[in-house]
C-alpha cells in the first residue's frame, strides 16, 4: 500500500485526538460558564481573558495532584480500569464523517477517518464495552461507595443500550445503509429529525443516559454514593474519568447530528467542502448546549424512577416506532 | 504481509487470553481475559473480511453477555475460587479426552490443508456484508432464525417464572 495513504491516515487520527481532546478541555469550561449563567453567576473570569485559560490551569493542577491508591485496591485494575474508560472514548468518533473531500496541496483528501460498511455498528459495539471503565473501577477500589456506583452504571448503561440501539434503527432504515456517510447523504433534501422526531427524542434521552450525565447521573450520586465509581481517584486518574466523561458528549453529540441532524450538510456545503466540519461543529455545539442545559434545569432521577423510564416507556416507545416506520417503508416503498 | 503479522499477534492474544481465563484464581480477571479472547476473535473476522460479525461478536459478548457476567460475580462477591469442594470427579477425564479428539480434529484439518486436498477458495468481495447476511438470515434460514428466537423468549419467560414463584412464597411465608 501506498506510504503517502498511511500518512494521511496517521495525520488525519492524530488530528482528531487533538481536536477531541482540545475539545474535552473548552467543554469543561463550556459546562461551567453556561451552568453559571443560568444560575445567575460570573463563573471563571480569572484565568485569561473570560476565563479561557481556566482547562489549562486545571491540565495542571491535576497533574501535580498526588496519585493515590487505596491499600486494599486491585492495583492492576485499579490502574487500568481509567485507561479502558477513555479509550472506547476517543476511537468511538473515527467512523463520524466531518464533511466529503477537499484538495489539499494537490491531494484529494476525505474528510473522514474511516467509511466502514458497518459504521453504525461499531459505534454500538463501542458503545457497549466503554461500560467495562466504569465497573471495574468500581470493584478494584474495594470500597462499597465505588462498587455500588459501578454495579448501577453498569445496570444503567446495559438497559439504555436497548433502547438507544432502537433509535439507531430509523435512520438506517430511511438510509438504507449502516455507514454513517451514506446515511449523512441521504438527509441532503431532508432531516431525519423531521421524519423521526420520536426516534430523535429518544436517542437525545438515552445517550444523555449512556454518558451518565445529569439527570441520570446516579452512578455518581453525591448525596447517596460520594462520588459513586471514581470516589478513590484523585490526580490524572480522576482526569481520565473526567475526560472520558466529556470526550463522550462530544461523541454523543457528533453521533447525533450526524443521524438527525444532517451531520456536515447546511447551506452552500456542496460548493464549499471546507464549511462541512464547521457545520458539524456548530451542531456538536448544539448538542452539547443541550445536555449542560439538561443539567442546570433536572434533578437526579431515582434509581427505580430510572429503570422504569428506560424499560417500561423508551424502550416500548422506540420499538413502537420501529415498526411503525418499517411499516410505512414497505407502504411507500 | 501485513495481514499475516497481523493475524499471529491477534492469535497470540487470543490464546494467551484463553490461558489467562483457565488459570486466572480470580473470577473477575477470568472474565476480563475471556472479554480479550473475544476482542482478539472479532480482529481475527476482520481479517478475514466478515466485519459484521466482528461487530456482533463485540457487541454481543464482549459487550452484552460478559457485562452481565461481570455485574453477576461483582453482585455476589464471588471473586475467588473455594477450593473445598474440587473439581467434579469425571470432569479430569472426560476433559482429557475431549481435548484429544479436538487435537486430532484440528490436526486432520492441517494435513488435509498440508496435502493441497482441500484447496478452499477465497470467499467473494461481498461475502459477508450485512445485506448478504440478512438475505440468508430472512429467506433462506427464516424459519431456523425464528425458532431460535422462540426458544430464548422461552428461556426468558421460564427465568421470569422462577424468580416470580420464589418471591410470592417468601412474601406468604412473612
Amino acid at each position: 500500500m501506498d506510504w503517502t495513504l498511511w500518512l494521511e491516515w496517521t495525520i488525519k487520527a492524530a488530528l482528531l485526538l487533538f481536536i477531541l481532546l482540545t475539545g474535552f478541555a473548552y467543554t469543561t469550561l463550556l459546562e461551567r460558564k453556561v451552568v453559571a449563567w443560568m444560575q445567575t453567576r460570573i463563573g471563571p473570569n480569572r484565568a485569561g481573558p473570560w476565563g479561557l485559560l481556566q482547562p489549562l490551569a486545571d491540565g495542571i493542577k491535576l497533574i501535580f495532584k498526588e496519585e493515590f491508591i487505596p491499600a486494599h485496591a486491585d492495583k492492576v485494575l485499579f490502574i487500568l480500569a481509567p485507561v479502558v474508560t477513555m479509550v472506547p472514548a476517543l476511537i468511538i468518533m473515527a467512523v463520524v464523517p466531518w464533511g466529503r473531500e477537499v484538495v489539499l496541496f494537490g491531494r484529494r483528501v476525505t474528510l473522514y477517518l474511516a467509511d466502514v460498511n458497518v459504521g453504525i455498528l461499531y459505534i454500538m459495539a463501542i458503545a457497549s464495552i466503554s461500560v467495562y471503565g466504569v465497573v471495574l473501577a468500581g470493584w478494584a477500589s474495594n470500597n462499597k461507595y465505588s462498587l455500588l456506583g459501578g454495579l448501577r452504571a453498569s445496570a444503567q448503561m446495559i438497559s439504555y443500550e436497548l433502547a438507544l440501539g432502537l433509535a439507531f434503527l430509523p435512520p438506517i432504515m430511511l438510509a438504507g445503509s449502516l455507514s454513517l456517510r451514506d446515511i449523512v447523504e441521504a438527509q441532503r433534501s431532508m432531516w431525519y429529525v423531521v421524519y423521526q422526531p420520536l426516534a430523535a427524542f429518544i436517542f437525545l434521552i438515552t445517550s444523555v443516559a449512556e454518558v451518565n450525565r445529569a439527570p441520570f447521573d446516579i452512578p455518581e450520586a453525591e448525596q447517596e454514593l460520594t462520588a459513586g465509581y471514581h470516589t478513590e481517584y484523585s490526580g490524572m486518574k480522576f482526569a481520565l474519568f473526567f475526560m472520558a466523561e466529556y470526550t463522550k458528549m462530544i461523541a454523543v453529540s457528533a453521533i447525533f447530528a450526524s443521524l438527525y441532524l444532517g451531520g456536515y450538510l447546511g447551506p452552500f456545503e456542496s460548493q464549499f467542502p471546507w464549511l462541512g466540519p464547521l457545520y458539524l461543529a456548530a451542531k456538536i455545539f448544539l448538542g452539547l448546549f443541550f445536555m449542560i442545559w439538561l443539567r442546570a434545569t433536572f434533578p437526579r432521577f431515582r434509581y427505580d424512577q430510572l429503570m422504569a423510564l428506560g424499560w417500561k416507556n423508551l424502550f416500548p416507545l422506540a420499538l413502537l416506532n420501529v415498526v411503525v416506520t418499517a411499516g410505512v417503508l414497505a407502504l411507500v416503498g | 504481509m501485513a495481514l499475516m503479522t497481523l493475524f499471529i499477534i491477534t492469535a497470540v492474544i487470543a490464546l494467551v487470553a484463553g490461558l489467562g481465563l483457565l488459570f486466572a484464581r480470580n473470577a473477575v480477571y477470568a472474565a476480563l481475559f475471556l472479554v480479550l479472547n473475544m476482542l482478539a476473535l472479532a480482529v481475527l473476522f476482520l481479517t478475514l473480511g466478515a466485519p459484521f460479525l466482528a461487530m456482533v461478536q463485540i457487541t454481543v459478548y464482549a459487550g452484552a453477555v460478559m457485562v452481565l457476567f461481570l455485574f453477576v460475580v461483582m453482585l455476589l462477591g464471588a471473586e475467588t475460587l473455594k477450593e473445598e469442594g474440587g473439581p467434579i470427579a469425571w470432569q479430569r477425564p472426560l476433559a482429557l479426552l475431549l481435548g484429544l479428539v479436538l487435537t486430532v480434529l484440528l490436526a486432520a484439518v492441517i494435513f488435509i490443508e498440508a496435502t493441497g486436498l482441500g484447496n478452499i477458495l477465497p470467499p467473494p468481495e461481498d461475502y459477508a456484508a450485512p445485506s448478504r447476511l440478512a438475505m440468508l438470515l430472512f429467506q433462506r434460514y427464516l424459519l431456523p432464525f425464528e425458532i431460535a428466537s422462540v426458544l430464548l423468549l422461552v428461556a426468558m419467560i421460564a427465568a421470569l417464572v422462577m424468580v416470580g414463584s420464589k418471591k410470592k412464597t417468601s412474601s406468604s411465608s412473612r
